[in-house]
């Protein structure tokens, strides 16, 4: 077990190494340039944008830039936003906590709607539910989510009046940008689900819980269901890395102040530190989610084992 | 195969989106009424707002009072292109990439699929928005940052059926007649490969025309005055409220299109790979 999550460990720090190299590569070989840009349209003052270079260090070569940055990295240290004059870190910190409580919201949706309909499909499989279900959950996959968004936004905020339009702190404000975000991996989950509690309820336990004359709601939902979730479980780990960069296109549909809103502000204006920043905590986050998944596997079902 | 497909209701429903939105693509000059771009005088009221359906303009106007079912004809040329495009480079990349390193194995192979967990694991619509924001938006762009991230799962499938198929006595009989490497990847493993580089290609698809819509909603997709069922939207959206036709009639656009090449690539995959039935 520690050994397994040593080693983990160590492949997860070599891949967050390889992509801070790659970002960082990628944000130096393109055209726009963060000197101009805080120089501001108007200044075309040679001397005014070499200064400014200097001064970040912009004129060094690839790699010395990129050792300086990786140096201070080890020191918890993301560099400061050339624009927002704060340090990467504490804006991160400070964005960070709203797309949490986003995600989990969306978690929540995403397992509610998903299991859900994964049950009842395979519990009436071939029937018309299954049918109309299994539609539903490839309507909920080919859904952008930014119509999505604006699609519950027009129903529930505008037409019923039922939930507030957007903003951040209530728990009726985080209803609407959560489900967007979770409705599409509901319709993932809702297949996998159904596909999984198929294999389940073909198998002898469930057989002699039927046989023992156990009501089919107890066999379904107490002898058929845990064993039925083991495939989702891994998924979750997996969703992470996702849900950080659709909250780009959410939180701007509902001005939800979190980490996708400050990505998006810094995209636009080539801020370069901390899209930097906001790249490696995702990709961390995404490493940490796929490893906290593969932990808990075996931890539920004991017949997986870690590798 | 054809025939095992048009049984299905579903994959019917979805083949006939695909041709509908390829005859709109194909037959655009000659299908919309109005050019794309004019801006008719009286394509807006008397206060500036767009004009809802009516006999004139049959989807109504935009805000800046050109016909949107012009719009959404010539839209349906950029979304085809892009989905098509960008998915067959991705297939292509996808496929070289997962064959060289399931057939050839060792050091490359080894580095080619690390190369891959490291592109999977990196976030591809945050990757995309970054690429397509900071490089000079533009349809090619739009195109090449797609293929660049929607290569790793088709690789994945690939490398691993390249593997077990390697394995497999055929090859192993090949092998022993003396068969050169050529003879055995193009005579024997690339024809085993062609249906899952048909299923994967069109669910590719799907994803890429929702990625299109998403970056070109953000506004650093296909630009203006081309139009793309993204950008009408993002155009669009301050009159959601007054005139919300402008962003569902294009978002239910995007979503059939998307949808039918779900629909018809999952039964593709029940078709031609029983295997994998039902999972994603």
């Amino acid at each position: 077990m520690a050994v397994y999550v040593l080693r983990r460990l160590g492949q997860a720090i070599l891949i967050l190494v390889l992509i801070s190299f790659t970002t960082f590569f990628l944000l130096y070989v393109v055209p726009a340039d963060p000197a101009q840009m805080m120089a501001g349209r108007g200044t075309n003052s040679a001397a005014t944008i070499a200064s400014i270079r200097e001064q970040l260090g912009l004129d060094q070569p690839f790699l010395v830039q990129y050792g300086r940055y990786l140096q201070n990295l080890l020191h918890g240290d993301l560099g400061r936003s050339y624009l927002q004059k704060a340090e990467v870190t504490e804006l991160i910190a400070s964005r960070l906590p709203a797309t949490l409580v986003l995600m989990a919201g969306a978690i929540f949706f995403e397992i509610a709607i998903g299991l859900t309909m994964g049950l009842l499909a395979a519990v009436w499989r071939g029937t018309k539910v299954d049918q109309a279900l299994m539609v539903a959950s490839f309507v909920f996959v080919s859904t952008p989510q930014f119509l999505m968004g604006i699609l519950l936004l027009y129903v529930f905020a505008v037409h019923l009046d039922w939930l507030p339009m957007g903003g951040y702190g209530s728990l009726a404000q985080l209803i609407l940008p959560a489900l967007t975000l979770g409705i599409l991996g509901a319709g993932w989950y809702s297949r996998v689900m159904r596909s999984s509690m198929l294999d389940v309820l073909r198998q002898d336990f469930i057989r002699t819980a039927k046989a023992k004359g156990l009501a089919p709601a107890i066999v379904v939902l107490v002898h058929a269901l845990p064993n039925a979730i083991l495939p989702i479980i891994a998924l979750i780990g997996a969703d992470v890395g996702y849900f950080l960069s659709q909250t780009v296109v959410v939180e701007s549909v509902f001005g939800w102040p979190g980490i996708g809103q400050l990505t998006w502000q810094a995209i636009q204006r080539v801020d370069i530190p901390i899209i930097m920043g906001v790249t490696l905590v995702t990709a961390c986050l995404v490493v940490l989610g796929n490893l906290v998944a593969d932990l808990i596997a075996p931890l539920i079902d004991p017949r997986i084992k870690l590798r | 195969m054809l025939r095992s497909l048009l049984r299905r209701p579903l994959a019917l429903f979805g083949l006939f989106i695909i041709l509908v939105v390829v005859i709109a693509a194909v037959f655009a000059p000659w299908l919309a009424p109005y050019p794309p771009d004019e801006q008719f005088f009286d394509g807006l009221t008397i206060e500036g707002s767009p004009l809802p359906p009516n006999p004139t303009f049959l989807l109504g106007t935009d805000l800046l009072g050109r016909d949107l079912l012009s719009r959404l004809l010539y839209g349906a040329q950029t979304s085809l292109a892009v989905g098509v495009i960008a998915n067959s480079i991705a297939v292509g990349i996808g496929t070289l990439i997962g064959v060289t390193a399931g057939f050839f194995g060792g050091f490359i192979g080894a580095a080619l699929m690390r190369f891959t967990d490291l592109t999977a694991s990196f976030p591809a619509l945050l990757l995309a928005i970054v690429l397509a924001a900071i490089f000079e938006p533009s349809l090619w762009i739009v195109i090449v940052v797609i293929a660049m991230v929607n290569w790793v799962q088709l690789c994945r499938t690939i490398y691993t059926q390249t593997r077990s198929l390697a394995e497999r006595e055929f090859v192993e009989a090949e092998v022993a007649i003396g068969a050169g490497w050529p003879r055995i990847l193009f005579r024997h493993l690339i024809p085993h490969l062609v249906p899952l580089m048909i299923v994967w290609g069109t669910l590719g698809i799907s994803i890429t025309v929702l990625l299109e819509a998403t970056l070109s909603f953000l506004g650093i997709g296909v630009q203006p005055p081309i139009p793309s069922w993204g950008n009408i939207i993002n155009e669009n959206q301050t009159y959601f409220l007054t005139a919300p036709w402008l962003v569902f009639i294009p978002g239910a656009a995007i979503l059939l299109l998307s949808l039918a090449f779900n629909l018809v690539g999952e039964a593709l995959r029940d078709v031609l790979d029983p295997t994998q039935k039902g999972h994603y």
